[in-house]
């Protein structure tokens, strides 16, 4: 017994045991609530299930064909793209900008951090009411500056070509932060050598951030480009606070949509769908997205 | 740099920093406006009315959403921790053909949006009898979060934790369990204040899981507590303002004590998004 006791104490202690035991408990909770809901959902979207009754039928690729025949389809993609890319494209451009200023030692840097980056830490549905406030057709801050300034008042998050822009810039308001501190953590890393030996062959500064910076800030864009495209893609709180999808169809995004056809329409099968195919289209940008800015990445 | 060139960029951040001020103004000037006061969001009453936020406290069940994103946010993060961290400790030190598959296994998880996965998960926490329970909260937060727990602490653990501590201890005759608690996990103190920060800020505000699986109104988070209150009170904004005040507060005021380490926490856990 004791043999077997030391035996065994050796098998664990050596470095060929895997220790198995030690994932087991993190390894059954994700194959239980994500890996198998994953799979079930593949399941589910060859069915005309409603999302409650016992039976239901295999009904093979019909959900499919009716996604593609769904013109509410294109709508939410060419929806949740517009979310996706224009929130990557402002939240870039913004956030570098924001860390190239804050980077220089001016006063005010330390506040303008702290207030840019504060709406990081809210719930985005709340964000999406703080601007509800600021955009509301009725009583919203915006139009009271229209109006003083003498023009009509508009309304915004009721107008479909409007509203869609107004959630980009929300969404981006709220996260810039994020881009914004990656960028400055990559601005920080970059070795002063480089800029004095540039002085010396008098390099313009446009120069400069044209030859040095930028290719020595590719690992930070690769960073921020790949967590931006799939929170964009990925968009649900917000739009749901600000315009809850409308008007009519308007500002649905993918996950609006699903949500919407599971709950309000109980079409669990097709919604089921609907939900392959954002997993499809998210794993598809966010990897392209990656490899390509990877591809641009230099060795500093 | 030019002096003169240093007061414009003190200038272009000032007036950032009060472009990005207004919502919350705004906010403020609308919690503040009576009931039926319409005037401009842009100006604050003569006088605060208080008892905004005692009524919106009262209506929109705060007390209530406040105790259970509390509880919720509390049992995650210490789930996530033992788990995350135990997984992770043969993931970074044993590379056995099994532990390298699945620690890849891990990582892949990270790219699938658990919303996807809406419809069928639902049915799942029906069949189990776990709707309206903060359990299941806490076991889905669990779930969503493990695969970057596990990565930063694997991480953290090859490049910082030095092998010859664990050798000596086990020369000792120490078993593993005793090793892992004594003589590791104490060392990991810096990334599990990231890994809690960022479990806590995302579970604290999430509101995608909360609203599918705790809709009746005894175990509801503050985000959905929020949400039917602005569905009911879209002609009473001073109270919506005024709960999503008491909403943000505790969030908020954490975060101006521990600035520095949210900022870097919440960088490295944006590795996920």
């Amino acid at each position: 017994m004791a043999g077997k006791l030391d035996k065994l104490k050796k098998k664990t202690n050596s470095d060929k045991s895997s220790l198995w035991w030690m994932y087991l408990p993190a390894l059954l909770l994700i194959s239980f609530f994500i890996v198998y809901p994953f799979l079930d959902g593949i399941r589910i979207s060859l069915t005309n299930w409603n999302g409650f009754s016992q039976s239901y039928e295999f009904i093979g690729l019909d959900n499919y064909k009716r996604m593609l025949q769904d013109p509410n389809t294109w709508l939410v993609l060419r929806n949740t793209l517009l979310y996706g890319v224009g929130s990557t494209i402002f939240q870039n451009v913004i956030g570098l900008l924001y860390a190239l200023l804050l980077n220089q030692s001016i006063r005010m840097k330390a506040v303008a951090r702290t207030i840019i980056y504060l709406p990081v830490i809210i719930s985005p549905l709340i964000m999406g009411y703080i601007w509800y406030f600021f955009f509301a057709y009725q009583g919203g801050a915006f139009n009271d500056v229209l109006i003083w300034l003498g023009f009509e008042r508009m309304n915004l998050l009721g107008n479909p070509d409007a509203n869609i822009w107004i959630i980009v810039m929300v969404n981006t308001f709220q996260f810039v932060g994020v881009a914004m501190i990656i960028y400055l953590a990559g601005l920080q890393s970059i070795s002063t050598e480089y800029y004095e030996a540039a002085n010396i062959d008098g390099a313009s500064r446009f120069q400069q951030f044209k030859n040095i910076t930028l290719p020595l800030l590719m690992p930070s864009v690769t960073i921020n480009m790949v967590i931006n495209i799939i929170g964009g893609l990925k968009l649900f709180d917000v739009i749901i606070s600000l315009t809850n999808g409308g008007p009519g169809m308007a500002s649905q995004s993918m996950s609006t949509y699903m949500y919407n056809l599971y709950f309000s329409r109980q079409d669990a099968g097709y919604a089921a769908t609907q939900g392959v195919l954002m997993m499809v289209v998210i794993l598809i940008i966010s990897f392209s997205a990656l490899v390509y800015f990877r591809s641009k990445e230099v060795e500093a | 740099m030019k002096k003169s060139t240093k007061i414009w960029l003190t200038i272009l951040a000032s007036v950032i920093s009060i472009v990005h001020f207004i919502p919350f103004y705004v906010l403020l000037t609308t919690a503040s406006k009576e009931r039926g006061d319409f005037s401009s969001k842009w100006f604050f009453p003569d006088q605060i009315n208080w008892s905004n936020f005692s009524e919106a406290w009262e209506k929109a069940n705060l007390g209530s959403a406040l105790f259970n994103t509390t509880t919720i946010t509390f049992f995650s993060a210490l789930v996530l921790i033992f788990i995350g961290s135990l997984a992770a400790y043969p993931l970074a030190r044993r590379q056995t053909k099994l532990n390298k598959m699945v620690y890849f296994f891990f990582i892949s998880i990270m790219i699938i949006p658990p919303l996807a996965a809406l419809v069928p998960l639902y049915q799942l926490v029906v069949d189990i009898g776990m709707m309206n329970t903060r359990t299941i909260a806490v076991l889905n937060n669990v779930a969503s979060y493990l695969p970057l727990t596990i990565f930063l602490y694997a991480g953290f653990i090859r490049s910082t934790v030095p092998k010859e501590l664990e050798e000596a201890a086990r020369i000792d005759g120490a078993g593993t369990m005793n090793i892992f608690f004594r003589v590791i996990f104490p060392l990991l103190k810096p990334i599990t204040a990231t890994i809690l920060i960022i479990s806590c800020v995302y579970i604290w505000n999430d509101f995608q899981f909360a609203i599918f699986f705790l809709q009746d109104k005894s175990v509801q988070t503050m985000t959905v507590a929020l949400s039917s209150f602005f569905g009911e009170n879209t002609n009473n904004l001073q109270l919506v303002g005024a709960a999503a005040l008491i909403a943000m507060a505790p969030m908020v005021t954490l975060f101006l004590i521990l600035q520095k380490s949210f900022i870097k926490g919440l960088a490295a856990g944006a590795v996920k998004g």
